[in-house]
């Protein structure tokens, strides 16, 4: 902060901030003290607190003149807290992970009668949430930030409501994650969050598109560059499947529960509309795009086909949509809505691989960089990674394999496929990428500590999946498997005793996936804390000097 | 084509609204039409609103997240009909606000659950699953069995329900707390309970403790009563109205 800048008045955005904080923590407090369930005076104490937190912190601020915008600069503090709460998340959401792996491997150790918050069923969402949402929000936030001001070359629009999605959404996130614990829950699958944290997210996240639009409108570039697009879809498309799956009810408006709008077959395939295109706009897109900016840069190779970007956008936002009913095969569901599923399902294979070839080819010319840079070699296998997996999808959407896949471990390892492999490696080198351009360091602490971090994720990924492959395929053909005479040849129960050596094995491979998100999380501390070089790196730069 | 498309790129809210439409497209074909097509759901006999006991226990069941590792819809496949019964129908689920149709058999499917065990065999299996099962990875639920059963706002929870479309009376969510009595103890009239849900209703203590209304009574009321409702002796699965 430089002394011209600390004499003007602090932001009316700031101010704007403070009062609304206060206004909030107001608020927070009449509805927890008049509320007669005490999980909800829980949330509401939490609220209360982070509100009055925010405005604390505000008025500090803004009583010492903190806050000044330099418009000639980009905005990247925000960024850099994104990128630590990515990583901190990231331990977090794979511990609970590594807990519930094991409680599956070993529940007479795991389990604790007299503490039903630790059960499974309690922990599980806490552990998907975790992955998905804080660590893999967190990640497309963070790298959206980023991305859009260096394509744009402007400054990110809306002043402090950048700050105000990324503290927005940690809070959203402590709520969740509490909520969880208490047993507050919508029971549907990756959207259990109840109906006030649900409004608090849906708040947040206008505000997060309207801060990425305001700077696409600020922009000096005349095209919006590909990453973008794959960026505006995302947070678009999130934002309607959101609101519409969690249409509900509450009981009371001082009460946490609330009854879904829906009701049986309308609510199935609603909620697996939300639930497969989380995976489509949320894991995919939102991904594809880290990848299309964060692969051409550490390559320095320009994107392998323009003409395939533009097809295989619209054709994967188009056929996405239309794959939820393959997670309803053989139910209810009526049959056409299934089959429509299928078949969407399987043509969804082409645009995927659309993305994979685009992002592989771009490494043309590049490919020694993968023996000596670990950080772009990450990078390829995520894509790798998802080039298999959405082979395995499309191939698991077929109704007939379906029938033996379907409610099995298979499934669990086809989403660790998709969410180790292509999610996590491509964030984790976007990470990598991000920390010393954002920090201004010359390069990582340690690339020997990536390498480590590399091959222990890449071997406790495959002792994942293929102890999923085995348990689940398993499993299957277990349920279905009859005696000479006609009669089922197994008990339910001894189909669980079957798993019980690869229940263990793929909580080693967690343990190993999670250690080397560890082994990253103390190169990025190291990295950090490194001297700062004698001549700035040119991505952090002023906004004239870093083109993207 | 490829100029058209910088259109796109140049112009933000056009991108957006671009966006919008191809993604409304594969929702609007397939989700809206089940909300009109009346072929969605078979007409059965049998299929009622949960009584006020049973929907606290599926509250509760909600709550614990059973659903991460019990489905409630057995598929049309022969050995899933042999294993749990007749393969579930739309109908069956109709009032469940929200659906609990899983996905993922981490332990059984429990759709037709109901009164394929003892009242007693649930209480034990849910303190301690290992106790009646060795090889069970279930986690235990003893504290279901300590806890009393909330019922002050039963009736507030069930007129919830009928604004979001599960036809509960009026004089049946006047009643529904007498109701909730009434079912775990068989020395109260049942005759207001028979009136709104039906004469086969379980009565009795579930949870083996007279002396308590606890959430073991809830939860058990709920499972034993699950995928009984419907009669399947007039249930013609091949007539032209139930395929679909």
């Amino acid at each position: 902060m430089t002394d011209t800048t600390a004499q003007q008045d602090s932001p009316p955005g700031a101010v704007a901030l403070l009062i609304l904080s206060a206004v909030g923590a107001f608020l927070a407090l009449i509805a927890t003290g008049l509320s007669p369930d005490p999980l909800f005076r829980l949330e509401g104490w939490i609220f209360t607190f982070a509100a009055l937190a925010s405005a604390a912190a505000l008025t500090v601020g803004v009583a010492n003149g903190r806050y000044q915008a330099d418009p000639g600069r980009y905005e990247d503090g925000v960024i850099r807290a994104g990128a630590i709460a990515t990583v901190f998340w990231a331990i977090v959401g794979m511990l609970v992970g590594v807990v519930i792996a094991l409680q599956l491997a070993w529940p007479r150790i795991f389990y604790f009668p007299e503490a039903g918050w630790l059960n499974f069923g309690r922990l599980r969402p806490l552990h998907t949430s975790g992955v998905i949402f804080a660590f893999g929000g967190n990640a497309l936030i963070a790298t959206s930030f980023y991305v859009v001001q260096r394509t744009c070359r402007a400054r990110l629009a809306g002043g402090m409501a950048g700050w105000f999605v990324f503290w927005g959404y940690q809070l959203f996130i402590v709520m969740a994650a509490v909520g969880y614990l208490a047993g507050i829950t919508e029971g549907r699958e990756y959207a259990e969050p109840e109906w006030f944290v649900d409004l608090w997210l849906t708040l947040v996240w206008v505000v997060y598109l309207l801060v990425f639009l305001g700077t696409l409108w600020k922009r000096k570039e005349p095209h919006i560059y590909v990453a973008n697009w794959f960026y505006l879809a995302f947070i678009v498309t999130v934002a309607l499947l959101h609101i519409v799956n969690n249409l509900s009810l509450p009981v009371s408006l001082l009460g946490t529960k609330s009854y879904s709008l829906f009701a049986g077959v309308q609510d199935a395939l609603t909620q697996w509309w939300y639930g497969h295109n989380a995976v489509g706009f949320f894991l995919t897109a939102g991904f594809l795009a880290i990848m299309y900016y964060f692969v051409p840069k550490r390559a320095e190779k320009p994107v392998y086909s323009y003409r395939l970007s533009i097809v295989h956008f619209w054709s994967l936002i188009f056929i996405y949509i239309w794959a939820g009913p393959h997670h309803l095969h053989y139910t209810a569901l009526p049959q056409w809505a299934q089959t429509l599923g299928m078949t969407f399902s399987i043509m969804l294979w082409m645009p995927s691989w659309g993305g994979m070839i685009n992002g592989l080819m771009t490494l043309s010319g590049a490919w020694d960089k993968l023996r000596t840079d670990p950080v772009l070699r990450m990078m390829a296998v995520a894509v790798g990674f998802y080039g298999m997996s959405t082979f395995e999808g499309p191939l698991m959407s077929i109704r007939a394999v379906n029938a033996l896949s379907h409610y099995t471990d298979w499934t669990i390892g086809h989403v660790h496929s998709g969410a180790l492999g292509w999610v996590g490696f491509i964030s984790f080198g976007a990470i990598y990428c991000l920390v010393p351009w954002l920090w201004k360091k010359d390069g990582l602490y340690s690339n020997a500590l990536v390498e480590w971090h590399f091959w222990i994720a890449t071997l406790g990924l495959l002792f994942y999946i293929a102890a999923m492959w085995v348990s689940g395929i398993g499993e299957g053909l277990m349920w279905r498997e009859y005696t000479p005479q006609g009669f089922l040849a197994n008990s339910f129960v001894e189909t669980v005793s079957a798993k019980q050596v690869a229940n263990i094995v793929r909580a080693l491979g967690g343990v190993m996936y999670l250690s080397g998100a560890v082994i990253m999380a103390y190169n990025i501390y190291r990295t950090i804390r490194q001297p700062a070089p004698s001549v700035l790196p040119k991505a952090s730069g002023p906004i004239v000097a870093a083109a993207a | 084509m490829w100029k058209n498309h910088s259109k796109l790129e140049r112009h933000s809210l056009l991108l957006v609204l671009g966006i919008l439409l191809v993604v409304s497209v594969g929702g609007l074909v397939e989700i809206a039409p089940l909300f009109f097509l009346e072929s969605t759901i078979e007409k059965v006999k049998g299929v009622r609103p949960y009584t006020p006991l049973e929907q606290a226990g599926r509250d509760i069941y909600v709550r614990e997240g059973c659903y991460v590792c019990h489905s409630q819809m057995i598929r049309p496949l022969r050995d899933e009909v042999e294993r749990y019964g007749h393969y579930s129908l739309a109908a069956e689920s109709m009032y469940d606000h929200p659906f609990q149709w899983g996905s993922k058999r981490t332990g059984p499917d429990l759709a037709r659950v109901g009164g394929k065990y003892s009242d007693a065999w649930h209480v034990q299996h849910l303190t301690d699953p290992r106790a009646v099962v060795p090889e069970s990875i279930m986690p235990p639920y003893a504290f279901l069995a300590q806890k009393d059963l909330k019922v002050d706002d039963i009736e507030a929870r069930l007129r919830t329900l009928t604004r979001v479309g599960v036809p509960y009376t009026e004089t049946a969510l006047k009643n529904a707390r007498a109701d909730l009595a009434a079912q775990v103890d068989p020395t109260l009239s049942g005759a207001s309970l028979a009136r709104y849900y039906g004469e086969k209703v379980n009565r009795r203590d579930f949870d083996g403790d007279p002396e308590r209304l606890t959430e073991m009574d809830a939860l058990v009321a709920y499972l034993q009563m699950l995928g009984t409702l419907v009669d399947f002796r007039t249930y013609k699965a091949d007539a032209a109205e139930n395929l679909r």
